[in-house]
């Protein structure tokens, strides 16, 4: 059964998946990257990417990463456009399940990323797709000329409700605090946009609706308690991610709030072979770049890690410096095929 | 990018979808929504499949046919449905898991 042992098995895409992929494909791993069904990550739902290193005229988010795909597959990773749906991540052959089928790996590098956090108010649910959204550039078109409320402070409600003016002459951020955590050129542009006012210190409690479509919203007064309605059609809610690290629970060390802990600077998690990297890890900067550095660090990392298990066994995949007929032979004879069961 | 699907329109909706004898999968989409790119190759895997044989895939771009769109209240997509003897009967929103549109479709032929 060894033949159909992997190097390695890249979970998440995104900016950090996919440059892991990058990394250990060019290091002949033959990655095998589990995309998930939500490929791409959070840059598929921007529109433009300012602030990613060498494009000056900045570049479309799902460009962006429909280029480093392209990048990673060059070298030779495969994909799976489809959710891991189970991993046993103790041994010193890992498995990652996507349904019925499992691959096997012997280092995995874990990229989830993080999942949209939703307000959790009643009438959210109920209105997701019917007035509540999750993502600007998907539903936005669908308001024009309508009242609209983002929901947030940070640099993605920014974003989505300058978006948002191209639809809506009348964009409402609500926002619990008294002022923007997010970055002073995006808040500034926000508060620059004459289509765009702010409700400070305001805290939703309900989203409202009306013949199964959103009406408006009930606020509350974080300083005061004082409550109030807001008519709207529209309500983004953009309040920030949380990490998806579900299908790790119980095998990998997680903070309180469900955070992959690494042993930083390096990418290692506490089971040996298993990299984390990018926003299931980061809670601070959250950034493509940063993601993209760590993915870096974790096929490094995994890369590493399976020289070091060459060295009292057979050759593994890495190859150094001029590469050999007999040793790239080698390494594709680790590629198999996934069990099925 | 859309999926190799067969495009409707407002005009061909009602032979095409409602009066179809097959149930129809409708992708509700549009160009610049980077979310839909994700759903086209899924179908098309589907449309390959067994399954594909049981159900007509279709898709209808939302820019271009607004009044389809409104007329089911589309308000996010990627939407799909499954219409069958002209009702729909069962949706998804946004990007799922290929397995998840696969029980959609069967719970509803």
């Amino acid at each position: 059964m060894s033949g159909d042992i992997r190097n390695v098995i890249v979970i998440g895409s995104g900016p950090s998946g996919y440059t892991a992929a990058v990394y250990a494909a060019r290091a002949n791993l033959n990655p095998l990257v589990i995309e998930g069904a939500q490929s791409g990550g959070a840059l598929m739902t921007t529109t433009e990417v300012e602030n990613f290193p060498g494009f000056p005229d900045g570049v479309m988010g799902p460009d962006l990463m429909d280029d480093l795909r392209k990048q990673a597959e060059r070298f030779g990773a495969e994909f799976i456009t489809d959710d891991a749906t189970a991993v046993d991540l103790t041994g010193d052959v890992k498995t990652v399940s996507v349904g019925d089928t499992t691959y096997r790996a012997r280092a995995v590098v874990v990229a989830t990323g993080s999942a949209w956090k939703p307000l959790g108010v009643p009438g959210e649910q109920e209105y997701l797709g019917h007035g509540v959204s999750s993502c600007a550039t998907c539903d936005g078109f669908f308001f024009r000329g309508q009242k609209i409320v983002v929901v947030g402070g940070g640099d993605s409600a920014m974003e989505e409700a300058n978006f948002l003016t191209r639809f809506a002459d009348d964009v409402t951020i609500l926002h619990r605090r008294g002022e923007f955590r997010a970055s002073k050129i995006m808040a500034d542009r926000a508060l620059a946009n004459p289509k765009i006012n702010v409700r400070w210190n305001s805290a939703v409690e309900e989203v409202l609706g009306e013949d199964g479509k959103v009406s408006g919203v009930r606020l509350s007064d974080t300083r005061t308690g004082e409550e109030s309605t807001l008519d709207a059609t529209g309500v983004f809610v953009a309040i920030g991610h949380h990490p998806r690290s579900e299908l790790f629970r119980g095998q990998l060390d997680l903070d309180d709030n469900g955070y992959v802990l690494v042993d930083s600077p390096s990418s290692r998690t506490n089971v040996p072979g298993v990299f984390a990297a990018g926003d299931v890890v980061d809670h601070t900067y959250q950034q493509a770049i940063t993601a993209a550095g760590t993915g870096c660090v974790a096929a490094l990392d995994a890369e590493r890690y399976l020289e070091g298990l060459s060295d009292d066994e057979e050759p593994l995949g890495a190859v150094w410096g001029p590469t050999s007929d007999e040793a790239l032979k080698a390494s594709a004879a680790e590629v198999g095929a996934p069990t099925t069961h | 990018m859309a999926s190799n699907a067969k495009a409707v329109t407002d005009q061909s909706w009602t032979a095409e979808v409602l009066q179809s004898d097959k149930p129809v999968l409708v992708d509700f989409w549009a160009e610049w929504c980077g979310p839909c790119r994700k759903v086209a190759p899924v179908l098309d895997e589907i449309a390959a499949s067994e399954l594909g044989e049981k159900v007509q895939i279709v898709k209808l771009n939302i820019d271009e046919n607004p009044n389809t769109a409104r007329d089911y209240g589309i308000m996010s997509i990627p939407t799909l449905t499954v219409f069958k003897g002209g009702q729909a009967v069962q949706s998804v929103l946004g990007v799922q898991p290929k397995g998840t549109i696969v029980k959609m479709i069967e719970s509803a032929l």
